[in-house]
């Protein structure tokens, strides 16, 4: 980010690209939103059964300013979905969101009026997870995943622009 | 048929009882809407009925020209283990049922659900509000006539 600036896209900048998002991988930090059933199996994949700490993801943080995974699990409503873009939107960039089981990623069983019918009517998904509810393998699966998308440098949130950024960082200064 | 309840009510009030039936051990009395406040405390403080508890009140919706919404009050008389369900029946052109939280305060949040299910409205409860559903929605989704996936775009989502 700051490097960029100075150095434009050289090959220092891209090795460091490459460098970081191997870290970042490797220390996947969740933002746990059990809302129903699916968060039971999500706290089993922190157990020692599971062990998501092989991948570097045990460290559940319940608050979304020192998270870069959404983990949404369990059935959305209309009245959460608010809370959900919420605190998806007080996520810092990049971060990536995993649809946990079927009532997140469609609607599921719930194909009725007060429950959204998936969730990426309003935040983008970048693994959903099929299930009811799904496995911690499963979900483990979709952790791996995402390490996978990390590692190529994709990422389904956008960014700022150079331009946004250095406005926000002004922005930051004047407040502060 | 709990059949001293039945008549005690009925000499009490002749004119507000207007039903009583029983069905597999089970004694339903139908109450004229107007009347429903004091036949619950007649049933609460007369000694021999001591309805003391109001396990749940819910509402209804049959969808019928006549008598289309029922709210229905399911009681309890813990010291003499006794239960007693009453029906009240009222009009889609007349949303209106007297509240009973005057006489059990526990019936304010299950009347806050029947209104917001199928819009009942419940004179008396002071707090009628939204228990569900957003407050700025407008339907009653508990309603026959509701269609079952919603009105499209009654609930906004956040932008994407």
């Amino acid at each position: 980010m700051g490097l960029e600036h100075a150095l434009g896209d050289s090959i220092i900048t891209t090795k460091i690209d490459a460098a970081i998002n191997w870290c970042r991988k490797n220390s996947v930090w969740p933002m746990p939103l059990g809302i129903s059933c699916c968060g039971i199996e999500m706290m089993a994949l922190v157990d020692p059964r599971f062990d998501v700490s092989r991948f570097g993801s045990e460290v559940m943080r319940f608050s979304p300013r020192q998270c870069d995974l959404l983990i949404v699990a369990g059935t959305t409503t209309y009245k959460m979905a608010k809370v959900v873009r919420k605190i998806y939107d007080q996520m810092p960039d990049p971060k990536w969101v995993i649809a946990m089981g079927v009532c997140t990623s469609t609607g599921g069983m719930y194909r009725t009026y007060s429950v959204v019918q998936g969730i990426d009517q309003f935040v983008p998904v970048d693994v959903y997870v099929a299930g009811c509810p799904p496995r911690p393998d499963n979900l483990l699966h979709a952790i791996m995943m995402i390490q996978e998308k990390i590692a190529r440098g994709e990422s389904r949130s956008t960014p700022m622009t150079v331009a946004e950024e250095r406005k926000d960082r002004q922005l930051v200064q004047l407040t502060v | 048929m709990n059949t001293a309840v039945v008549d005690k009510l009925k000499a009490a009030f002749p004119a507000g009882i207007l039903a009583a039936k029983e069905f597999r051990g089970e004694t339903t009395i139908e109450v004229k809407k107007e009347e429903i406040v004091k036949v619950c405390a007649f049933l609460r403080d007369d000694p021999s009925c001591a309805f003391d508890y109001l396990s749940d009140l819910c509402g209804a919706d049959a969808y019928t020209p006549e008598k289309r919404f029922e709210v229905i009050y399911n009681v309890q008389s813990l010291s003499r283990r006794e239960r007693l369900r009453l029906k009240v029946f009222t009009e889609e052109s007349d949303l209106h049922v007297p509240s009973v939280t005057s006489i059990w305060p526990g019936a304010e949040w299950p009347e806050r659900e029947a209104f917001d299910m199928f819009g009942i409205i419940f004179d008396g409860n002071k707090d009628l509000r939204r228990m569900y559903m957003p407050e700025e929605f407008e339907y009653f989704p508990l309603r026959k006539d509701f269609p079952l996936m919603g009105i499209p775009d009654s609930i906004p989502l956040p932008r994407k």
